[in-house]
């Protein structure tokens, strides 16, 4: 067994606090977003599928670019947000999540409203019929039986924010043990001479880290479906 | 206890003018065919569809009023639902599904009534399984438990018979007869089945092309040969009520005494002076001018001719009332006394030369008769 090497450990456990971040702070307001997409009808609706998908079609760097003209410290919104909160996105950690939520937020969003649109409609009715109001109908029914799609979304966002490197890069720059996850990492390593083989030891750790992510996000789905079958 | 519905409706090109009321407690069945509108009927009624214009009322609770801006929502009407597809939570468990409504409703069954209806509804061993481990008949079950749980004014039941196989059938029917017959909650009953009707129902509304035709008592109305959807080649007839006189020794029919007159029926299997009700097609009825002798057919009963309608095609439909003395006609129309239909060809009905007033002989044989259905 080969042994890690501080610095590879620190970007592996960057990478897992940034991605694990960003998906659960991303994921609560996916499912409002998917649900008024899936369920609602509404002037502007389009608009807000567009932006939400926005990221899938937008090159990360610029993503990163835009974050970084928009939160940087003497950026309005971001000078506020330093001022009121004490909250600095740009050279840190929490700027690479904000990166990595927006980016993966239309996996999240997709994979719920998949789930949420095949729901039988007829379910909503009998509940109604039954006394359940449009809140109680949303957790006794909506979130239950979307649960699959949640778990999906945020397991594929996860995968997809580990790798994300454009948008990180140019938002947050590249600091070790700031910033600098495993594709950062990886791109250092590559930048350095001599570095081949720290390159291909990240890789190595990078393809484990996605095989072990699948295995698990399997195993989630099939207890999740044995649960809840429709 | 009374629902009143009076409503107009119009979708793409369908029109829909329905006005019905339901007296009293008990199964009213809403018969019609496919495509009448008895879907949307319940709907509105239910509230999940909202009409043109026209009002919906249980008892003094106005559900809908167009004129006054009134549509309570549908979590507040109070009207239980059995849809044909079951509709329970994939999700939940048995007795989760059957408590939703119970949970959210201030105003609870008793302890004691909610054991009742589990008791009745043999679910105690499905309590905690899913819907999707459960049998059609057991989820129909389950599904009538939740809307039964929920204490609605009013029970709507779409066709939940109409995904289920013949045995299945069986199989939930003497349920809904214990609905019926033990709880006071009115039941609007869709269906396009006849023999549903003639088993379960009190009163029948009978709709047809989006418009309700004519509204009755189960017997007035299963006997009318005059509306559409109830004139079909293999459904017009008449149900009688019988009592149960006796039965022969080896149980291989059973006596029954209907308007005076005895019956034999195959054997029913139930004890004496319970009542059934018979249903006779009127195309398993003939007609004799003298008692025919030396026969097969076991039910020879002397009737008076009381009308014979003439309608397009090659049949006539003859209605007779059982009894053959002076005023008989007379006793029909005033002391309900029964009457039975035929129908025969129309060179039948001329080569006998039937006319109304003329005594004749309906003859029934015993294997036609329905007589699976009770009454209470």
């Amino acid at each position: 067994m080969i042994s890690l090497t501080p610095a590879e450990i620190e970007a592996l456990l960057l990478s897992l606090r940034i991605s694990g971040v960003a998906v659960a702070c991303a994921l609560p307001f996916a499912v409002i977003v998917a649900t008024t997409l899936a369920l609602g009808r509404f002037p502007g609706r389009f608009v807000l599928d567009a932006v939400v998908h926005l990221p899938l079609i937008l090159p990360p760097v610029v993503m990163g670019y835009l974050l970084l003209i928009a939160l940087g410290t003497r950026a309005p919104l971001g000078a506020w947000l330093y001022e009121t909160f004490d909250l600095r996105f740009v050279f840190s950690w929490t700027g690479a999540a904000l990166a990595s939520a927006i980016v993966s937020f239309p996996f999240q969003v997709r994979a719920i409203r998949l789930s949420l649109e095949n729901v039988d409609h007829g379910l909503y009715q009998a509940a109604e019929t039954l006394g359940a109001g449009p809140i109680d109908r949303f957790f006794s029914l909506t979130l239950p039986l979307a649960l699959p799609g949640i778990i999906a979304g945020a397991i594929t966002a996860f995968a997809a924010s580990l790798g994300e490197f454009g948008a990180i890069i140019t938002f947050v720059s590249n600091i070790p043990g700031e910033t600098r996850t495993l594709p950062l990492a990886i791109y250092t390593a590559i930048q350095t001479p001599g570095g081949e083989l720290a390159a291909a030891r990240l890789a190595a750790l990078s393809i484990g880290l996605a095989f072990a992510g699948l295995l698990l996000s399997e195993i989630a789905l099939r207890r999740i479906r044995k649960r809840a079958v429709s | 206890m009374s629902i009143g519905v009076n409503l107009e409706h119009t979708f793409n090109d369908f029109r829909l003018s329905a006005e019905f009321s339901i007296p009293e407690p008990g199964i009213t069945a809403l018969f019609g065919p496919s495509g009448s509108g008895k879907t949307t009927l319940v709907n509105m009624i239910a509230g999940l569809v909202r009409p043109d214009r026209g009002h919906i009322q249980i008892n003094d609770h106005v559900l809908f009023e167009h004129s006054r801006g009134i549509n309570v929502p549908v979590r507040e009407r109070r009207v239980g639902c059995v849809f044909q597809d079951n509709r329970l939570f994939p999700h939940k468990s048995v007795r989760d599904n059957l408590f939703y409504g119970a949970r959210r409703n201030p105003h609870k069954l008793s302890q004691d009534e909610q054991q009742a209806i589990l008791a009745m509804l043999d679910i105690a061993d499905l309590m905690d399984r899913r819907p999707n481990l459960l049998s059609g008949g057991e989820k129909q079950r389950v599904a009538l438990g939740r809307a039964l749980l929920s204490n609605p004014d009013m029970l709507l039941l779409d066709e939940p018979l109409s995904a289920l196989d013949h045995a299945r059938k069986q199989e939930i029917l003497p349920y809904l007869e214990w609905l019926r017959d033990h709880r006071k909650v009115p039941i609007l009953y869709v269906t396009h089945a006849v023999d549903e009707v003639a088993r379960l129902a009190d009163h029948m509304v009978v709709i047809d092309q989006g418009k309700t035709l004519a509204t009755g008592s189960v017997f007035e109305m299963l006997g009318r040969t005059d509306l559409p959807p109830l004139s079909g080649r293999f459904d017009a007839g008449t149900v009688l009520p019988a009592r149960i006189v006796s039965r022969d020794p080896k149980a291989e029919v059973s006596f029954l005494e209907c308007g005076g007159q005895r019956l034999v029926v195959p054997y029913l299997g139930r004890p004496q002076s319970d009542k059934v009700r018979l249903h006779v097609r009127a195309r398993d009825v003939m007609i004799a001018r003298t008692p025919p002798r030396d026969i097969s057919a076991n039910n020879i009963i002397p009737v008076t001719i009381t009308k014979i309608s003439d309608e397009p095609g090659d049949t006539i439909d003859v209605t007779m009332c059982f009894g053959q003395d002076a005023d008989a006609t007379l006793l029909a129309e005033t002391s309900g006394r029964p009457k039975i239909h035929a129908r025969i060809t129309k060179w039948s009905g001329s080569r006998l030369k039937l006319q109304p007033h003329q005594k004749v002989f309906a003859v029934i044989k015993s294997v036609t008769v329905n007589g699976q259905l009770r009454d209470r």
